[in-house]
């Protein structure tokens, strides 16, 4: 379908663009097209510009694209439109281990790197412990998958839950900011470390797309087609896992994306999951850099958590998306 | 090509199939048969590979099919299912090139894929639906867009679980016709099919089942007597031949045959 590469050039023109737009937006404005100018010859706003503004729009483009491929790929293994990546337990295991670390830790030499590093860990751990109940005889069913996930994302629910009682108010202020999610501290540090993960991951993710074209037909057909479902299932698991985890340390709980994104990705162009990853990755970047925008501007010089925003408006949209679209969400 | 050696699947304590032996050859089109339950779609995924024997071997040209690949195996096999949920926007055009899954290298499909999977929706009548979504296809369409899928495929042996399912009879007789001339191509048919006068009208060789035990093996007018299909299906049934030569198998209802009902009144006050 012709229609679908220029629904991807649309949004690779559009990336690059948000991406300057929301590098010069802020309290201190930079028009996009003078940022050029301005990086070549050092003028005013070059620190701004280098050491604030790019760090904080690039992690936020990486974090959506990385959240919208997963929500792809978790939906095309689950074969259902509605999962979304904290289905199998990384969101919710990131936020377990960055509240045990807030809580019970914290601080020490280690404190910039801590809560992520903690949080990467609780993400990728309770996603291994989620498979490996799925694992029944060599084989992880869907459908194990699937509620393995849940109850294990309930039971990290509680830990954070617990948590939070324990805390001080210290301590709770910055875990409610942390669970909510922000790019509030994104520095160059953090893109360098998170980017190669995304990029691992996301290159594992893409692989997939024809075997998960293949797996929309069931588990049975895309083994009778030649796929070999088992290994399609760890792969995108540790895919998601890992690039989750990476997000979700670097920024925190945000919702929505996973969702969203590739739904409106089907909508325009249909279920190839060939065009619906790469779709997902550009539109999930120019959605997340858009929604930063907004919750750093709306209400200066305060600052809105970014998974609020994306919430809010996501939400909404996506009620709208469903009563619109009742029929096509569901069958296309 | 096809062969089975004392095949046997259980679940638990509970055998579905057992004691199959068959030796199928190239370019015949053989039919299952039996009651529900019988076996008859266990022994298809048996067949495919999906499912590993208990006991036995089956082999396809000779090598055991557990030697196969996942994606080596579907470029000798293909499999259609009865059930079928797809909960994405697919159009049936790209369905049926999901069919030429097994032989691709790169990420695309080349002009040629393209070509055969046109050229198989048109051999099942599919094309006017070939840019309609997916899942807003009747089970007929669907049916019609799954078959184009499977001959996309292009594999030496067909697996069809229910295939004349959903369809009118006009694209029964069609999907049927379409499997003889496959077989007669050299390639290899097995399907499971309920309707008995259909297996008649086409089947080279008919496999009867009753609880996963094999009953008869055998040519149609062979395997299709009154007798034999009463003691499988318990049922009295009536078999005539048609000037044409065509078997017409129908079931009888009580009021004809009274006396193969014994829980019925009227049998209980005849004995």
């Amino acid at each position: 379908m012709p229609n679908r590469a220029k629904i991807l050039l649309i949004l690779g023109i559009s990336l690059p663009i948000s991406l300057c737009v929301a590098a010069g937006v802020g309290a201190y404005q930079i028009l996009p097209w003078h940022i050029p100018h301005i990086l070549l010859f050092h003028k005013d706003g070059f620190e701004v510009l280098l050491y604030v503004r790019f760090p904080r729009v690039l992690l936020s483009a990486i974090v959506g694209s990385v959240l919208a491929i997963s929500g792809a790929t978790l939906q095309g293994i689950f074969r259902n439109p509605l999962a979304d990546p904290g289905l199998i337990g990384v969101t919710a295991g990131a936020g377990l281990g960055a509240a045990i670390w807030i809580v019970l830790i914290g601080g020490g030499f280690l404190s910039i790197w801590g809560v992520p590093v903690a949080a990467f860990t609780g993400g990728v751990l309770v996603t291994i412990g989620v498979w490996k109940i799925a694992q029944t005889q060599g084989q992880v069913l869907t459908v194990t998958l699937l509620l393995a996930g849940i109850a294990l994302n309930s039971f990290a629910g509680a830990g954070i839950g617990l948590m939070t009682f324990l805390a001080d108010e210290e301590q709770l202020r910055s875990l409610t900011f942390w669970l909510l999610g922000g790019f509030g501290g994104a520095t160059w540090r953090v893109v360098t470390v998170t980017l190669p993960i995304a990029t691992i991951g996301a290159v594992v993710l893409f692989r997939l797309a024809r075997a998960l074209n293949a797996m929309s037909l069931g588990e049975s057909e895309a083994y009778h087609l030649g796929v070999s479902t088992e290994s399609l299932k760890r792969w995108a698991i540790f895919g998601v896992a890992l690039t989750v985890g990476a997000a979700v340390s670097a920024a925190g709980g945000i919702g929505f994306v996973g969702l969203v994104v590739p739904h409106l990705l089907r909508l325009m162009g249909g279920a190839d999951h060939r065009y619906l990853l790469p779709g997902s990755a550009l539109g999930g970047a120019i959605l997340l850099v858009l929604a930063d925008l907004f919750a750093r501007t709306v209400a200066v010089p305060a600052e809105l958590p970014v998974g609020v925003v994306t919430a809010l408006l996501g939400g909404p949209f996506f009620l709208w998306l469903l009563m619109r679209f009742k029929k096509e969400v569901v069958y296309g | 090509m096809v062969e089975l050696e004392r095949v046997g699947y259980r679940i638990g304590q509970k055998w579905l199939v057992r004691n199959i032996d068959l030796k199928i050859e190239a370019g015949q089109f053989w039919i299952f048969v039996g009651p529900n339950g019988a076996g008859k779609s266990t022994l298809l995924r048996l067949i495919s590979g999906e499912l590993a024997p208990t006991t036995g071997w089956i082999r396809f040209f000779g090598e055991s099919i557990s030697e196969y690949p996942p994606r080596e195996l579907a470029r000798k096999r293909a499999y259609l299912q009865q059930k079928r949920d797809v909960n994405f926007p697919f159009r049936a055009s790209e369905i049926v090139l999901l069919g030429r899954h097994p032989h691709l290298n790169g990420a695309k499909e080349s002009a040629t894929d393209l070509v055969i999977a046109q050229e198989a929706m048109k051999q099942v009548q599919a094309e006017m639906f070939a840019e309609r979504l997916y899942p807003t296809l009747s089970g007929g369409e669907a049916s019609r867009v799954d078959l184009a899928r499977i001959l996309a495929q292009e594999p030496r042996i067909f697996l069809l679980d229910e295939p004349t399912n959903h369809l009118d009879p006009r694209h029964q007789v069609q999907t049927l016709r379409l499997c003889q001339s496959i077989a007669q191509s050299g390639r290899t048919v097995i399907a499971a099919i309920h309707d008995l006068n259909l297996a008649s009208m086409y089947a080279d060789q008919v496999l009867m089942l009753r609880e996963g035990n094999p009953i008869a093996v055998g040519t149609p007018e062979f395997i299709f007597t009154a007798q034999q299909l009463e003691a499988v299906y318990d049922v009295p049934f009536e078999v005539m031949q048609l000037s044409s030569g065509q078997l017409v198998v129908v079931p009888l209802s009580s009021d004809s045959r009274p006396n193969s009902y014994p829980n019925t009144q009227t049998s209980i006050l005849e004995t």
